[in-house]
């Protein structure tokens, strides 16, 4: 347990997102190990032995994701999540930046897995220097005969495109990226159908996030029976750890998963800033519920333990709040977020979000009653489980009312005193 | 003269075209072109844009596009667009004394721009560098582990630039 590196072992070479270093490193060997060697059904069965779960958010079993596709004469199509926006999550765009590569390697794998040969990697609009490298990696890959016709010679063929986002933090759920990509409003859809069914252009579609497919080339390199071995039984791999917030060194740590949040707060990132003491963690971006000092402490960084602290471990955004934090604030912040970047379709989610953030803005500045927080849990209790078509509503509750029943004290000290008239 | 696309934006445009099956799809890089060309979307953009892509693309849905997305700025903004970012991760790091300190330099609120266009603030929406805050995105680049002296002689720098 502890740093281990697979995806990010280069990343201390300036050249890193070139392909002469990518190659001079054993990059595309994987892809061509899949084009040649292997057929579709045994990469699939690879991913699957592997283990690998979605390094997006929900943690979705990735070979799994990949079965789905039915075998139909209808294009499929291949998407690259890069829409990084859950606050607290920066590990993708070290991925886009330094190793497109990677990234490109694991989509043609992906690909062919699924018989795709259409391919576009949507990639948050702010990252404009990510979005030029990626584009400028494309090109030399093009060049090179690793992307477009006949790759290699083998008789594959795959097309892959950029594709800029506009500022809209809801992108990243996959059917509203669908939209984007479409040239629509990045509106989620209603699910079934599923994109594995009708996506992109009502066709077979595949979403994974970045980190997802930079781990492919390394599961074929080494088999999907020995990348397995890395990790926990159930969550197998390392992951980009992206930390922030009251640490020394914040930043973006390549870990075994399983290994101890304590270790990954206290040794790797070397403790809490000043030397305060630890309050809380969010442990996997905004959306996931809040562990207390005491929680965090017991917890180890992989899917089975967050979750069993009633947590998630997410986009692997690890956000540290030490002693000085104002809680308060700082959820006030995530809820502004949420009510920012609801597309407004479901009411509970376009209502709630705001209602939410008001009433949080009336407690931050003193004039929150008891009754205020009464109902921020009444209207949480309608935009949770199901009330909307994507779970943004269901974030944002998460983001607030663990906080608020976990640091009840500090809501409450918060509250306007209740004038008493004595007769 | 009748807005057309500079001779840079068509040649993306003209590249952009065999990448996607779907004509629609070419909406929002589009709007991208248009920004890049004239600072904003404007209403002729718009309307220049849903007739360059054809049936079925109409204004009124490039307009719907167009302001769903925060990145379209909708009016002009300074030469310098300076986005601050204020959230969790960023306000932790002290992203509200970035804030005050240059809107109080340049005696305008977020949402503003100063009086000789040079430069807009806003507030914005995590950008995704939350390791690295306060973040301040100015145009196109990112500026990370801000201070207030540290981004004024950012801002110093740039304005000689504009």
């Amino acid at each position: 347990m502890g740093l281990k590196t697979l995806l990010t072992t280069h990343v201390g070479a300036a050249d890193s997102h070139t392909l002469n270093h990518y190659r001079s490193v054993g990059g595309y060997e994987s892809q061509k190990k899949a084009l040649t060697e292997m057929t579709a059904e045994q990469i699939v069965n690879d991913v699957k032995n592997s283990g690998l779960r979605g390094r997006g958010g929900a943690g979705f079993p990735t070979g799994n994701k990949w079965g789905f596709i039915p075998k139909t004469d209808k294009p499929k199509y291949l998407i690259c999540n890069g829409d990084e926006g859950e606050p607290g999550t920066f590990k993708d765009r070290l991925l886009i930046e330094k190793f497109p590569h990677m990234l490109i390697e694991g989509m043609v794998i992906a690909a062919k897995a699924i018989d795709s040969h259409q391919g576009y990697i949507y990639i948050r609009g702010e990252f404009h220097k990510g979005i030029r490298i990626v584009e400028e990696a494309v090109e030399e890959a093009y060049k090179a005969g690793l992307l477009g016709k006949n790759i290699l010679g083998l008789g594959y063929d795959f097309d892959l495109a950029v594709y800029s986002g506009a500022g809209a933090y809801i992108c990243g759920e996959e059917s509203a990226l669908i939209n984007s990509l479409e040239g629509r409003r990045g509106h989620p859809r209603l699910k079934p159908p599923f994109p594995a069914v009708s996506g992109l252009y009502a066709c077979p579609t595949v979403v994974n996030n970045v980190e997802t497919f930079c781990n492919v080339p390394h599961i074929i390199r080494m088999t999907g029976e020995e990348y397995k071995k890395i990790g926990t039984e159930k969550s197998p791999g390392t992951r980009l750890f992206a930390v922030s917030g009251h640490v020394k060194k914040p930043g973006i740590y390549e870990v075994e998963m399983g290994t101890p949040m304590k270790e990954l707060i206290y040794d790797i990132c070397g403790g809490i800033k000043n030397d305060g003491t630890l309050k809380a963690v969010i442990p996997g971006g905004s959306s996931s519920p809040i562990l207390t000092a005491e929680e965090a402490m017991t917890a180890t960084m992989d899917y089975e333990s967050i979750a069993s602290l009633k947590s998630m471990l997410g986009s692997g955004a690890v956000i540290i709040l030490s002693e000085s934090a104002d809680l308060v604030e700082t959820t006030y912040r995530l809820a502004e977020f949420y009510s920012h970047e609801s597309c407004g379709q479901c009411t509970p989610c376009r209502e709630g979000t705001h209602w939410v953030k008001d009433l949080l803005h009336k407690i931050k500045v003193g004039e929150g009653t008891e009754k205020d927080v009464e109902l921020i849990f009444s209207l949480s209790r309608n935009m949770e489980g199901g009330t909307t078509i994507c779970p943004l509503a269901d974030a944002c509750v998460m983001a607030v009312r663990p906080t608020m029943t976990k640091f009840k004290g500090e809501f409450s000290t918060r509250l306007k005193k209740e004038v008493s008239i004595s007769h | 003269m009748a807005y057309q696309f500079s001779q840079d934006s068509e040649k993306r445009f003209q590249r952009l075209i065999p990448q996607f099956p779907s004509k629609r799809s070419l909406i929002l890089p589009c709007l991208f072109l248009l920004q890049a060309d004239k600072g904003f979307v404007d209403q002729e953009g718009m309307q220049y844009i849903a007739d360059r892509i054809g049936d079925p693309v109409s204004l009124a849905h490039v307009h719907g596009v167009a302001t769903f997305y925060t990145m379209y700025n909708k009016k002009p903004v300074g030469k310098l667009h300076i986005q601050i970012c204020g959230n969790i991760s960023c306000y932790l790091a002290g992203s509200d004394s970035i804030t005050e300190h240059v809107c109080s330099k340049l005696g305008i609120k977020p949402g503003e721009t100063t009086s000789d266009k040079k430069f807009t603030v806003d507030e914005v929406q995590c950008l995704g560098a939350c390791g690295f805050g306060p973040v301040a995105q100015i145009n196109d680049k990112y500026y990370e582990n801000l201070t207030p002296e540290s981004i004024e002689a950012i801002l110093s720098e740039l304005e000689k630039q504009v």
